[in-house]
């Protein structure tokens, strides 16, 4: 009977332990697949260059800015909006059918598809408001995406700091307000910079979002203002694949910018964990 | 005048009555403890002081409370002045996670004072009131969360008295403390009530009667007797006070 449970036992954490394993091993698939077809074209020019020869020659550096303009273009507007509603959220709303309706549509917002926000930016940004397809209107668009992230995140943040840190300040005839920028903000902010760092490299990877508000079949030159369009990793992956003038040519630059793009992202997350243990420290010395 | 000072006060959450009638006057530079058992009153009735029961949904409060002669439940009556004037001590030691010299300074700096020199001397003189200070003057810059249970407490009462209050508020402070700290804050508090007036809810019959000198005794919501704590523990005039300080309920 005994050893019947335990051979059970065995085979169901066996099981388990594979199945986690696998999900390592996915990963490492991807980075290994990408890394063995776009590692040959990857030097200097590559990430340096514009493209030539119908983007079969020469580098992606203006696809690489594009990406990087989005990235923080998105969080310039996603950061402060999404924190700002986070508190109200978090601190200011008291348990009621308003506070919940609310939390309950951030979590809808996050689950519309990403194509639906591209068209609904289309229509705001680039349409309605006038911005035409442009960095500002991609940016818009992306940062509206990653907002219920933000706020998700920020509140999550918000809550780990413990209630009576709070009563504290007030005792001492802090205000709400005061209480939130001196005791809970500095406390909760490594983990806020953490959801911020994830959100931006979500944004980088998003092409659907970008496909009607900025993102351009072939600029070689690097923007000069929020209103120009850009070039953009994930959309420039796109293109090489399916709709390029020589396909089979373009092949190899494709995997280099998926490469391009996955290092980018791995960067990001490790950033955001670095951040989250430098402050985390320094939370607790201070 | 009194110090502090309740009239009909009556408490609802919600439907529950937690306080019924409290009649409730202490005199300056007092001790008072409130006992009780668990659930009685005694922690709401003394957060009446610097309204914090505000915090708590559906809370009403009538009748009055008064400090230093002045009603604090008036329309308009500034919370946070109100609240740097009652200073208050918790349970749990709750230190910013910010260095000692900042818990010290917090109470001042959010009531808008800058001034460093003025700020360094409150600080030092503040943790030699609670005697602290030969322990943490060469950490000043460390952290709050590296001192033990005890001398965060300390700090925490320290945090309180930085801004000077008219009352001071203390909510079990000793129940999460070893013997040896405990002892601490008692002398402590003892000593506080040269310049303060201070209400201290406690589980703790010795310490009421070790620190205090006037006792309530609060049960289901009602202040059943109050009087000098040395009457209460030798010579109650109820049999429900003499059977929980007896130890026979509660």
């Amino acid at each position: 009977m005994a050893s019947k449970k335990r051979i059970q036992q065995a085979i169901a954490f066996g099981l388990f332990r594979f199945v986690s394993l696998s999900v390592v091993g996915i990963l490492f698939a991807i980075l290994f697949f990408i890394m063995i077809r776009g590692i040959g074209v990857i030097n200097w020019t590559f990430i340096s260059a514009m493209p030539e020869d119908g983007m079969t020659a020469g580098g992606i550096l203006p696809a690489i800015v594009g990406t990087l303009c989005l990235m923080f273009g998105s969080m310039l507007f996603a950061f402060p909006v999404g924190v700002m509603s986070a508190i109200y959220i978090n601190e200011y709303m008291k348990d009621s059918k308003l506070k919940r309706f609310v939390s309950m549509m951030t979590d809808n917002l996050a689950g519309v598809p990403s194509i639906v926000f591209g068209l609904f930016g289309m229509a705001l940004f680039v349409n309605k408001l006038g911005f035409g397809d442009s960095i500002i209107a991609g940016s818009l668009t992306l940062g509206i995406l990653s907002l219920p992230v933000i706020i998700r995140t920020t509140e999550e943040a918000l809550k780990t700091v413990d209630d009576s840190l709070r009563i504290g300040s007030y005792a001492l005839g802090a205000s709400k307000l005061q209480t939130i920028r001196r005791v809970v903000l500095p406390i909760a902010f490594p983990n806020i910079m953490t959801g911020l760092i994830l959100s931006m490299s979500r944004v980088s990877g998003e092409t659907a979002p970008i496909l009607f508000t900025v993102a351009a079949y072939f600029l070689p030159k690097l923007p000069t203002s929020w209103h120009d369009q850009v070039m953009a990793l994930p959309y420039h992956l796109y293109v090489l694949t399916t709709s390029g003038t020589n396909m089979e040519a373009a092949r190899p630059m494709a995997y280099g910018t998926a490469f391009v793009l996955i290092v980018i992202v791995l960067l990001f997350n490790l950033l955001a964990n670095l951040l989250r243990r430098y402050f985390g420290k320094k939370v607790k010395m201070n | 005048m009194f110090k502090a000072q309740s009239i009909d006060l009556n408490l609802h959450y919600g439907e529950y009555h937690a306080l019924k009638d409290i009649q409730f006057a202490t005199e300056k530079n007092t001790v008072t403890a409130l006992i009780g058992p668990s659930g009685c009153g005694k922690s709401t009735f003394l957060r009446c002081f610097n309204r914090m029961n505000d915090l708590i949904d559906n809370v009403k409060i009538e009748g009055q409370v008064l400090l230093d002669g002045e009603e604090i439940y008036q329309k308009g009556t500034p919370v946070d002045e109100l609240r740097k004037r009652v200073g208050m001590v918790f349970q749990k030691p709750n230190p910013f996670p910010k260095s000692i010299f900042e818990n010290v300074a917090y109470g001042l700096r959010v009531n808008g004072i800058n001034d460093k020199s003025l700020i360094e001397h409150v600080v030092e003189t503040t943790l030699k009131q609670v005697v602290l200070w030969d322990e943490v003057k060469d950490n000043l810059k460390k952290s709050a969360m590296a001192l033990s249970g005890g001398q965060q407490q300390r700090l925490c009462i320290a945090r309180a008295l930085a801004v000077e209050p008219a009352l001071v508020l203390m909510d079990e402070p000793t129940s999460a403390l070893d013997p040896l700290s405990t002892a601490k804050v008692e002398e402590l508090i003892y000593q506080l009530k040269e310049q303060y007036t201070i209400l201290i809810v406690t589980h703790n019959m010795q310490q009421a009667g070790r620190v205090s000198d006037k006792t309530a005794f609060f049960y289901l919501g009602e202040l059943v007797e109050f009087d000098d704590t040395k009457t209460i523990f030798t010579n109650p005039k109820h049999t429900r006070t003499q059977n929980y300080i007896t130890g026979r309920f509660g």
